[in-house]
């Protein structure tokens, strides 16, 4: 357990140096890659309170990612065409801010979450994974035939959104930005996995019958849980858009939950920094890999089977030992 | 009389052409241990399962606190009072001993839905926690894993997290299961003080525990509840020793 906190540290002290030596080194890709580590961490941690605390498979992920895309997304593209989102029965403009649209996307992604998990939450194995795909794939096409935004294209956003008093254009900037969000979700997260709602969910995990016979009512754990877990993937969704200053259907598509599913895998299923460890050596394999060949997954999938296979614990298992956090 | 803590009434429940339960109908009053006793397919699991809420009957009723809990859900069945315990230990065994116990306080006290404070820091849990494991004996494992923690002990641990609930009755599906005669005698003596907090429904094989503890017994064969009464009572009736003590007197 103590190692496993000495790793998560250095894991945050190689995260902070490389950033600041890509800045010294004026090396703009190398920020830009780290802020999609962070946000793919951040997608992942989301997800993790689900699948790693509450046991919970979701193969939908994606509908979160992607409705936290498209609320900056459409929020955006309204303010940039300065027209507004409705006018009747009262006037929604766009925006071009940040926090409101974190806000937003927030907002929006747990509802989504409170949709899909009152009803795929009443089943559970095989079925709840099949349920959450399907509500992907709903998304999915729902997108690209909603030729309002953009459909099959995409939305695309000029400029990035604004912070107050940071300039978000500059890499490192929106970098800070990005892990200083993830940052504060860690904290709650690992809060969160220690509160009484945390020994209910992760209990419930280990043995529904028990927690149901203590007079825990399951499904509403199950699905606070749920929600907790889309808004926080929906809140990465809106920095991945806005990283990429493009939103498009494919944040929907189910490749989008596998490899948010996969960040998780790597690192270490409900370790606190299981998905940044994998989030890091996910971006580190397709940036290096990605060079090599196209199809640089092959190698990816190889060293998923490795890790399913032989290190369970992930990354963060493989480094820290076996031993979960009690405490 | 005072009215009985936990009633069934005329309960019943098929699968399909199978009779699991017929007509049963029962009380458990306030003080006593009142044992379920019955050969094995009888439909003991069947009853104990409506009664804990897992399970609706086809008809019939379930009667708790004077309440009708027929169709009110496990969960809010534990929170009014019923505290059960399972035949195959269902304890979180990734937890340690206290982190089980910690839950079933949680789960008493209510308040699940705190997302900040850590739940093992918790003074008022902790008080509960410790204070049901001293009961069962268990206080010097609370930091060992529940998997590695022996059978008995999990069975006391099972009992400890029923404690921890504060129940009104406690709902035992074979808390003697499995245990070695030193630890089954002294369970049996933990039971016998424990009907004078709570009383207790106990479903149990072990005959010896049962005839020394219940303060009446009933009996069910094929689905049907052919009798009620004392210990006495029951080893005097004939149609009992033909269909279930019978074999077990001879030998």
């Amino acid at each position: 357990m103590q190692r496993e906190k000495v790793i998560n540290a250095l894991i945050t002290l190689l995260l902070v140096v490389m950033p600041l030596w890509a800045w010294w080194a004026d090396e703009p890709f190398i920020l830009t890659l780290l802020t999609k580590v962070a946000i793919f961490a951040l997608a992942g941690v989301g997800l993790n309170i689900a699948l790693g605390l509450g046991g919970l498979v979701s193969f939908g992920h994606a509908v979160f990612f992607g409705v936290g895309g498209y609320a900056m997304g459409i929020l955006a593209s309204h303010a940039q065409s300065y027209s507004p989102i409705m006018e009747i029965p009262f006037l929604i403009e766009g925006t071009k801010s940040m926090p409101v649209i974190w806000l937003v996307a927030i907002i929006s992604s747990a509802l989504a979450a409170l949709l899909v998990g009152a009803l795929s939450l009443r089943t559970s194995g095989v079925y709840f994974i099949m349920i959450t795909l399907a509500f992907g794939q709903m998304f999915f096409y729902f997108t690209i035939s909603w030729p309002a935004y953009g459909g099959e294209d995409g939305l695309l956003i000029y400029t990035r959104n604004h912070f107050p008093g940071m300039n978000t254009l500059d890499p490192i900037q929106f970098l800070i930005i990005c892990y200083a969000i993830l940052g504060v979700v860690l904290y709650f997260s690992a809060r969160l996995a220690k509160s009484a709602f945390g020994l209910a969910l992760n209990g419930a995990r280990q043995n529904t019958e028990r927690v149901l016979t203590v007079g825990i009512d399951t499904f509403r754990l199950r699905l606070v849980a749920f929600i907790i877990s889309g808004a926080i993937t929906g809140l990465a969704g809106a920095l991945f858009a806005d990283l990429n200053r493009f939103v498009s259907p494919s944040m929907f598509t189910w490749q989008t939950s596998g490899e948010i599913m996969v960040f998780i895998i790597l690192g270490g299923v409900a370790r606190l920094y299981g998905p940044v460890a994998g989030a890091a050596l996910f971006v580190f394999l397709e940036y290096v890999l990605g060079d090599l060949s196209d199809y640089w997954h092959i190698y990816l999938g190889l060293l998923l089977l490795l890790v399913v296979l032989f290190a369970r614990g992930g990354l963060i298992g493989l480094l820290a030992g076996r031993e979960v956090a009690h405490d | 009389m005072t009215e009985p803590v936990l009633e069934v009434k005329k309960l019943c429940k098929s699968f399909g052409a199978l009779v699991a339960n017929k007509d049963v109908s029962f009380d458990l009053r306030e003080g006593e241990i009142h044992a379920l006793i019955g050969p094995n397919g009888a439909g003991k699991s069947t009853l104990i399962k409506q009664i804990a809420g897992g399970m609706t009957p086809d008809s019939g009723q379930v009667f708790f606190l004077g309440q009708d809990v027929t169709n009110v859900r496990t969960a809010q069945r534990a929170r009014m009072g019923l505290a059960r315990t399972f035949q195959v230990s269902a304890l979180a065994m990734e937890y340690t001993v206290l982190q089980n116990v910690v839950l079933g306080a949680l789960g008493a006290r209510g308040d699940v839905f705190r997302f900040l404070k850590p739940a093992l820091k918790d003074k008022e849990l902790l008080g509960i926690a410790y204070e049901a494991l001293e009961r069962v004996g268990l206080e010097d494992s609370a930091a060992k894993i529940t998997a590695e923690i022996s059978h008995g002990q999990r069975r006391e641990l099972e009992v400890a997290v029923a404690l921890t609930l504060r129940p009104k009755a406690f709902l035992m599906d074979e808390p003697m299961a499995g245990l070695g005669t030193s630890s089954s005698k002294g369970l049996t003596r933990f039971l016998d003080n424990l009907r004078a907090q709570a009383p207790i429904l106990l479903v149990e094989h072990d005959m010896d525990a049962v005839f020394s503890l219940a303060d009446r017994i009933s009996v069910l064969v094929y689905g049907e509840l052919i009798i009620t009464g004392t210990a006495d009572e029951i080893r005097a009736d004939r149609e009992v020793r033909h269909a279930y003590l019978g074999e077990e007197e001879e030998t």
